[in-house]
């Protein structure tokens, strides 16, 4: 089980967008830039006025993998061993997102395989974002 | 006067900034160590803080100069290994009253300031440069350097020092609650522990080149081999245990593709170089070695975790940088000190330096052949991280000690040791230091 999620100032948009089963990422209006995780200013620009959400279209690829065996998360722990893959947006493959791969056997991961975006509860019940290989 | 953090302006980050203007003009001379431990058992006597007035002091009489003679300061306040002190835990109060204090009651014991320092080595008497610089030795060294060549003080002592408390690594804190910030929780939800982005880089490293994880084995056993011969180190110190290739192999998984032994292995410890300018090092102890220059890695990945081309790229732009500005060429180099803690990542800074001629993805295929102190293409003299621990500095020292044929068991005798060059932690993110037996 995911710990749960106290949104905060930066992140509150991103949490209830997954809460309605959106996923958005934060987006330089003025380079149009996506960047993730959000920070208060753009990565580029480095001005914070042109900041916005983006409504994503939930689709991306498995870029990456790893499988945890020793995690520093309690709640996690009980989990273990568990995929923790790296999924790149289609939108735009440097935006990177991590996901437990939900229904994924642990280790057989298919790299380079189309993934779309799911939302799970977390312990406090916010959703979270995540992805399941597309069939 | 408060001590602030050193300006960007003195770390060399750019490639095309030419030779170094200070190249061959500065020298380290004296060397200083504290004993290590695995965790601090709370005596004062083996504080961090006592730990770098300890560093501090043998680097000086190392060095064979008086206390009074160092008037520059450039070291690291932060000293955690990744525990912190408990909010909840009453202050050792024995420890605090045994030294004269700042404002700060954790100052010397979970962190350290300069004036803590000064407070408390009342030698110390003309100190009149000090800064600091962030995270790790290898960054304060390029500070120190820079200080030095630019006239900002004449005789350094360049400190790092490490605390570790009981408790398991990065078990407490956030980890341990129901809930987290909506921040942290961006990329902290899915428990990944801190070598899972080195762990992914080296799995598509293995995947792009035909690689596996069992071909680090001669790599980890020749580090661990060095780092037995590291008399000031933790694993020489408290468990002298070679390593097998069984015990490597079949480790437990921390995060599939690195086991326990690509992990690195958190200590108390402190560390202290003196450098000087050429010109006084020639009236010291030691035998100087000279640095030829100093390069700094600035870059930050686009996504959450460095991609294998971000840090082949990085690393290739690093090698340039260091190679410029010490105006040497890759077949200068006698032995490579880059850093191991992540074992897998070691193979990113030396294909990416080049190191006896190896490109991309064949770093591996070299660990299969004669890496040791004794041949001709020595790896990690120092043994790094899995041969001593985590300081992040065993490799500037054995640096230095190879330098000056001190060495002692490590000391590489398949080559001259003429030129060397050590630095890291990270691809992205690192500082490295080029040093030499001659200023030219
Ligand atoms: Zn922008």
């Amino acid at each position: 089980m995911k710990q749960g999620v106290i949104p905060d100032d930066l992140t509150a948009p991103f949490w209830s967008a997954a809460n309605e089963s959106k996923l958005v990422i934060q987006n330089c209006s003025q380079c149009d830039r996506l960047q993730h995780p959000p920070a208060a200013d753009c990565g580029l620009c480095k001005s914070g006025d042109n900041l916005e959400w983006k409504e994503m279209s939930g689709t991306g690829r498995i870029y990456n993998y790893g499988v945890v065996h020793d995690c520093p998360i309690r709640l996690l722990q009980d989990d273990q061993p568990f995929n923790v893959a790296v999924i790149m947006l289609d939108d735009d493959p440097g935006i990177q997102m991590y996901s437990h791969l939900p229904g994924t056997p642990v280790d057989d991961v298919p790299v380079g395989s189309a993934v779309e975006v799911v939302f799970e509860e977390s312990a406090n019940g916010q959703k979270i974002p995540e992805w399941k290989v597309v069939k | 006067m408060a001590t602030g953090y050193a300006p960007p302006s003195m770390y060399r980050s750019q490639e095309g900034m030419g030779i170094w203007e200070h190249r061959g003009k500065v020298a380290a001379v004296g060397v200083g160590h504290s004993p290590t431990e695995r965790r601090w058992d709370e005596r004062p006597e083996t504080s961090v803080g006592a730990w770098s007035i300890m560093a501090l002091r043998n680097a000086i009489a190392d060095a064979g100069v008086s206390p009074d003679q160092v008037d520059g300061l450039v070291i690291v306040p932060a000293t955690t290994t990744g525990a912190f002190w408990p909010k909840d835990k009453p202050l050792p109060q024995d420890v605090i009253n045994s030294f004269v204090q700042t404002d700060d009651p954790l100052d010397g014991i979970a962190k350290l300031s300069v004036e803590w320092l000064l407070k408390n080595m009342p030698e110390l008497t003309n100190i009149n440069y000090s800064v600091y610089a962030p995270v790790c030795m290898s960054n304060a060294l390029n500070v120190a350097a820079q200080a030095v060549g630019d006239g900002l003080a004449h005789t350094v002592l360049v400190l790092k020092a490490w605390h570790n408390l009981e408790g398991r690594y990065y078990q407490g804190g956030q980890n341990a609650q129901e809930s987290i910030a909506g921040t942290s929780a961006m990329t902290s939800l899915w428990g990944a522990p801190a070598c899972y982005g080195t762990a992914l880089q080296f799995a598509e490293y293995c995947r792009k080149y035909g690689k596996d994880h069992d071909m680090m084995t001669p790599f980890i056993i020749n580090s661990r081999r060095n780092g037995l011969m590291f008399p000031e180190g933790y694993w020489a110190q408290h468990r002298p245990e070679e390593l097998t290739a069984e015990d490597y192999q079949l480790a437990r998984w921390i995060a599939k593709p690195a086991n326990l032994f690509d992990n690195d292995i958190p200590i108390m410890c402190a560390a202290s170089y003196l450098f000087t300018t050429a010109e006084r090092a020639k009236d010291m102890k030691q035998k100087p070695v000279y640095i030829l220059n100093h390069a700094d890695s600035d870059a930050v990945p686009r996504g959450l975790t460095p991609t294998l081309e971000e840090v082949e790229a990085e690393c290739a732009l690093t090698g340039r940088k260091i190679y410029e500005g010490a105006g040497i060429t890759v077949d200068d180099l006698s032995f490579e000190n880059m850093y191991d803690g992540f074992t897998q990542f070691h193979q990113f800074h030396i294909e990416g330096l080049g190191y006896r001629g190896i490109e991309l993805g064949e770093a591996l295929d070299f660990y299969q052949t004669d890496i040791s102190i004794e041949g001709p293409n020595p790896v990690s003299p120092s043994g790094g991280n899995i041969g001593s621990g985590r300081s992040r500095f065993w490799m500037h020292t054995d640096s230095i000690q190879q330098l000056q044929g001190r060495a002692g068991g490590r000391q590489i005798t398949g080559v001259n040791a003429e030129i060397g060059v050590s630095g890291g932690p990270m691809p992205l993110g690192g500082n490295y230091t080029v040093w030499s037996a001659t200023p030219d």
